[in-house]
């Protein structure tokens, strides 16, 4: 089990129009954390800075205990793994996509890491780019778990995605959150944040609103939060 | 071996009908070029014969080389400079095109004149920088545009390498391929085509100035490696600085304005 992420006073954004402004938060870094709020919140922009994917323009920010500055990036960012809004996929075969992650990847290992998805073991061969969005967003999980990330960040991975592709990655979420890999989850989907958060997180106009788990913020006194967490 | 061959002023000008027949073209279908044809025609005229009065003062084996290592200089310096003005949004374009012409000058010259290809004087020098210079231009302007645009338009797959944990040279590599082959692979098919689709200038230019053409062909293909190797020298190095420019030290992509 790992440590939380704690921004510390974070400016993040263009230097000029910063999207976070002063955000300080512990997100913590067991079963899934969501990250809610409106469209141009800020969560995606937060999302980043973990993995160092940006750095914020003033302030800090800590992983388990440690100034992620001081981590090789290359390192922090096979430890803290992520996929993306829309599924990158990369030339080749599906093999070859799995390959990015690991090179050398024997074909029974990327089998167990399809089957880990739920993909069928004979996609190996197929060409990544003529996958399905629902399939290609599972191969893509398979590739982030490859490199064994202590913690997975997810930005919005199925708002593209039809009903049932959702279900099926929201069950996986569940799934590999359940088998011991924390989840930092982004989405502005009241429903899916209902069925997948263990805690909440929410972010209004580059600030934080509130935090703690869905029964606390159910009875949160500020009306916005509750509706953003789809309180009844 | 060079035969008398001066076609003079009166040939010189025999030569212009053909500028009165691609006049006459643009008459005949309205095509309204003919003040740029005129206009073109005359800046060649004058800027050859500019380059053929200088080349006149190099030429000369009493001069001293180092006019002709200033003129090489000069070469690299328009380079770059009609580099940058092309390729204006690319980060650091000025310093790395410099860089990267008196890089494909040093090598390429450097074998021609290290293994006695050509012997190292005025005559030789301008044109063969000229010819390196020259040609490597075009190559080098594309292949800094599609390297930063590559890396605006591939921003999500770039960042998904990057994400897996690999490094920044790793995670533009298929860009920086993508890039380099765009740009060498034209000259490639150039040299390719060599004495089948087209006789090229350099070879053409010696038989008519009477060179035997066993001759001319040894110059020419001497001329197509030349270019080849430079185009190749000048598009690696560009691909490399530039590479170093769109990341930070943080194996972050920058972000950059692709308006311009």
């Amino acid at each position: 089990m790992v440590g939380p992420f704690e921004l510390r006073e974070v400016v993040a954004g263009p230097v000029e129009a910063p999207v976070l402004r002063s955000v300080s938060v512990e997100l913590p870094c067991r079963g899934i954390t969501a990250l809610a709020g409106p469209s141009g919140a800020g969560k995606s922009t937060l999302l980043r800075l973990l993995n160092r994917l940006d750095d914020p323009v003033d302030g800090t920010v800590v992983w388990d205990g440690t100034d992620l500055r001081t981590w090789e990036p290359v390192q922090l960012r096979r430890r803290v793994g992520m996929v993306f809004q829309r599924a990158p996929v990369f030339e080749g075969t599906v093999l070859d996509n799995l390959r990015v992650a690991v090179p050398g990847l024997t074909t029974g290992a990327a089998t167990a890491a399809l089957d880990r998805v739920g993909l069928d073991a004979d996609l190996c061969d197929r060409v990544a780019a003529g996958l399905s969005g629902g399939e290609a967003q599972r191969m893509c999980f398979a590739r982030a778990m490859l490199t064994e990330p202590a913690v997975l960040l997810a930005d919005e991975p199925t708002s593209s995605l039809d009903g049932a592709s959702r279900r099926t990655l929201e069950s996986l979420a569940l799934d590999l959150a359940a088998g011991g890999t924390p989840m930092l989850w982004v989405s502005h989907d009241v429903d899916q944040l209902r069925r997948l958060a263990d805690h909440v997180v929410v972010l209004v106009d580059g600030d934080v609103a509130a935090t703690g788990s869905l029964v606390e913020l159910d009875v949160h006194p500020d009306p916005l939060v509750r509706e953003l967490v789809g309180a009844s | 071996m060079i035969a008398e061959t001066d076609i003079g002023l009166a040939g010189m000008a025999a030569s212009g009908i053909l500028v009165a027949v691609a006049l006459a073209v643009s008459l005949w279908r309205r095509l309204g070029l003919e003040r740029t044809l005129l206009w073109a025609c005359l800046r060649a005229l004058v800027q050859l014969l500019v380059v053929g009065w200088a080349l006149q003062l190099i030429v000369d084996e009493d001069d001293p080389l180092v006019f002709s290592f200033l003129w090489l200089i000069v070469m690299v310096l328009l380079a770059g400079y009609t580099t940058w003005k092309r390729a204006t949004q690319v980060p650091a374009v000025l310093p790395l095109s410099l860089l990267a012409y008196a890089a494909s000058a040093i090598v390429t010259l450097g074998v021609l004149f290290g293994f006695g290809v050509y012997e190292l004087e005025g005559r030789t020098i301008v044109p063969l920088a000229g010819i390196v210079i020259g040609n490597s231009l075009a190559a080098t302007v594309l292949v800094s545009r599609r390297l930063f645009a590559a890396a605006d338009d591939h921003r999500d797959l770039i960042e998904a390498r990057l994400s897996l944990g690999l490094t920044t040279s790793e995670a533009f590599q298929p860009d920086l391929r993508d890039s380099l082959r765009t740009a060498l692979v034209p000259q490639i098919e150039t040299t390719k085509a060599v004495g089948i689709i087209a006789l090229p200038g350099a070879m053409v230019g010696l038989i008519l100035a009477g060179v035997e053409p066993g001759e001319a062909v040894r110059v020419q293909l001497s001329v197509m490696y030349l270019v080849l190797g430079s185009v190749a020298t000048t598009t690696a190095v560009m691909s490399l600085g530039i590479s170093r420019q769109l990341f930070t030290s943080a194996q972050q992509l920058r972000r950059f304005d692709t308006s311009g």
